[in-house]
């Protein structure tokens, strides 16, 4: 094999850092949106309505005379919310079905693995927006549905990491000093399941930003008039024609988001390849 | 191989029923549950719903409706559509051969695209053509389907009219060229979607076959670099890949979900979203155990292909 010993910096851990940048510079404007919007988001410029790109508006103006960039800036807050969010209620449940089912073992396990398979096996999309449709969610309660139906993923993995970490010496010397069941999995062995946590952690906040869009694509997420990408781009559909850039920019932020939250997910799991 | 066989089908049975159990507490959970549609609507007189009600078996019991619904669903009687008044399973069938048509499309262009993206990419890792389609898939992976839709329509439909932008022919007569016409775009987009995991499943799986010791042994005997690859590698690289990508069934349901309603196309998943805008709840109950089953069901396919295609997975999987 002629491959040089010596290697470059891994591209996916550069690649990685790039996108984790990009992805805390959306965070700070989103976070910063009042402050730094060109206009408030309510604000009507009739004068002005459907207006193309221009320097007083970079990214137009909608159907009402709303700055479009003013309104992209606050939808990343309702959408970034979400996706990160619901990534925390999906991990929260995932490490605890996962690292209860890891070490109890016998009928819990197998009981909690059957209802883990049983909510992989029915297609999310529509599950959530059938959830949406019956409850029809605030934003918080949006987050919540979201999560409940991301779980699944992470319980797996933790699952697998507390089946082989629990036969180490170190559990065994826990339990003899008299250590009980909760603290080990907590304090002894959910510190080993870390990484593989925050790698699915990070693959569920771009999962869950992409659900909060297509819900809000279909009517059943994010109500009007609090803007997110996803809605943004529900009520820019029926004028795709005359004014391109409503629908051009939310989704161009939906795909260089998730593909910042992929990107650093990869650069993550770099090392095992 | 029979005796697997029975064992896996009887593991799907609890799984199915704990599907059931969470689909049915799902439409329940609605203010009104099923009958939602009608409470909102000032013609429907008090009487008339509460005769609905009886009519429906909605004043028994929760567990009691949902054993009569689950045996009726079983029995392959899923109810009526409170749309139009047909059987739910009439309206699902009418819509399954498009459904099909764009699945199968898709999947044949994916694979189409992912084999020599994948090969190359595994043959010649770290090159300008892996990296270029390293790129190139990452942005597939993280695009949103049904915004890259609407672009492609905007594109393709509006501003070069090249293409339809919504619908499917075959209805009002039209003839090859305008049926394929009518599939390019969404069957392109879906194609696109599954091209881009795929391909970056093939790289790994192959990258992993190509450093085996028999990789090495097949080159020191002299078998040409062709033949190495695709007869050697790629058979068992697709091993792994044909499992996976059958165990994504779940996500493939999704995205027909989305590019059907954005291209309008007559299917099964855009029956579901105008099912969803009516809240016609026994198409959606219907539909989400389908897809649910169709799920489950390839899940045991991939199971017992991966055991006959790699004798060494055979045995007594746990």
């Amino acid at each position: 094999m002629s491959t040089p010993r010596v290697r470059r910096v891994r591209p996916q851990r550069a690649a990685g850092r790039v996108a984790a940048a990009l992805l805390l510079a959306l965070i700070v404007l989103a976070a910063a949106a009042p402050a730094i919007a060109p206009y408030a988001p309510e604000a009507l410029d009739l004068a002005h309505r459907r207006a193309a790109p221009s320097p007083g508006h970079w990214f137009g103006t909608d159907e009402l005379g709303r700055d479009l960039l003013t309104r992209v800036l606050f939808g990343a807050r309702v959408t970034l919310a979400v996706g990160l969010l619901s990534a925390l209620v999906a991990a929260g449940v995932g490490v605890t079905v996962g690292a209860v089912s890891g070490y109890a073992g016998g009928f819990l396990d197998s009981a909690l693995m059957r209802f883990t398979d049983a909510m992989l096996a029915i297609p999310r999309l529509p599950l959530l927006m059938i959830a949406s449709a019956v409850v029809d969610p605030s934003v918080p309660l949006l987050i919540l549905i979201v999560g409940l139906a991301g779980w699944m993923e992470s319980a797996r993995l933790v699952r697998a990491e507390y089946l082989t970490l629990k036969e180490r010496e170190f559990v065994a010397a826990a339990h003899a000093a008299g250590a009980r069941s909760a603290r080990i999995i907590v304090r002894h062995l959910l510190p080993g399941a870390v990484p593989s946590i925050v790698v699915s952690m990070t693959l569920a906040v771009g999962r869950g930003m992409l659900l909060e869009s297509a819900l809000s694509f279909f009517g059943v997420g994010v109500q009007p008039p609090t803007p997110s990408w996803g809605n943004m781009l529900y009520q820019a559909q029926t004028t795709m024609t005359s004014e391109p850039w409503l629908a051009l920019f939310p989704g161009l932020f939906i795909f260089l988001t998730a593909l910042a939250v992929n990107l650093i997910g990869d650069g993550l799991t770099a090392g095992d390849e | 191989m029979p005796r697997l066989l029975v064992q896996r089908l009887l593991q799907a049975i609890p799984l199915l029923l704990i599907v059931s159990l969470l689909v049915f507490a799902l439409i329940h959970a609605a203010p009104g549950g099923p009958l939602t549609l009608y409470l909102s609507n000032p013609n429907v007189r008090p009487a008339d719903i509460e005769r609905l009600r009886r009519a429906l078996g909605l004043d028994q019991p929760l567990w009691q409706q949902y054993l009569a619904w689950l045996c009726a669903f079983v029995r392959g009687d899923w109810g009526y559509s409170y749309a139009d008044g047909r059987p739910v399973l009439d309206r699902l069938l009418e819509r399954l051969p498009a459904t099909l048509e764009l699945i199968a499309t898709s999947m044949a262009l994916g694979a189409l695209v992912a084999l020599p993206l994948g090969i190359v990419g595994a043959v010649r890792r770290h090159g300008w053509f892996d990296r270029l389609t390293t790129v190139l898939s990452f942005a597939g992976i993280s695009l949103p389907v049904f915004w890259f839709g609407l672009l492609l329509q905007l594109v393709f439909a509006v501003t070069l009219g090249w293409l339809p932008s919504s619908g499917r022919s075959g209805m009002g007569g039209g003839g090859f060229v305008d049926r394929v016409e009518h599939l390019v775009l969404p069957a392109g987009v879906l194609a696109l979607v599954h091209a881009a995991a795929w391909s970056r499943y093939l790289r790994a799986s192959m990258s992993q076959v190509l450093r085996q010791p028999f990789m090495i042994a097949a080159r020191a005997r002299g078998v040409p670099d062709r033949t190495l690859w695709l007869r050697h590698a790629l058979r068992n690289a697709l091993i792994p890949v044909l499992t996976v990508v059958l165990l994504d069934a779940a996500i493939m349901v999704s995205g027909a979900v989305v590019t059907e309603s954005v291209f309008a196309w007559p299917g099964v998943g855009s029956l579901f979203t105008e099912s969803l805008a009516r809240r016609d709840y026994t198409v959606l109950m219907a539909f989400l155990m389908l897809s649910s089953c169709a799920v489950v069901a390839l899940g045991l396919v991939a199971d017992l292909l991966y055991g006959r295609l790699d004798p060494r997975v055979g045995g007594d999987p746990s």
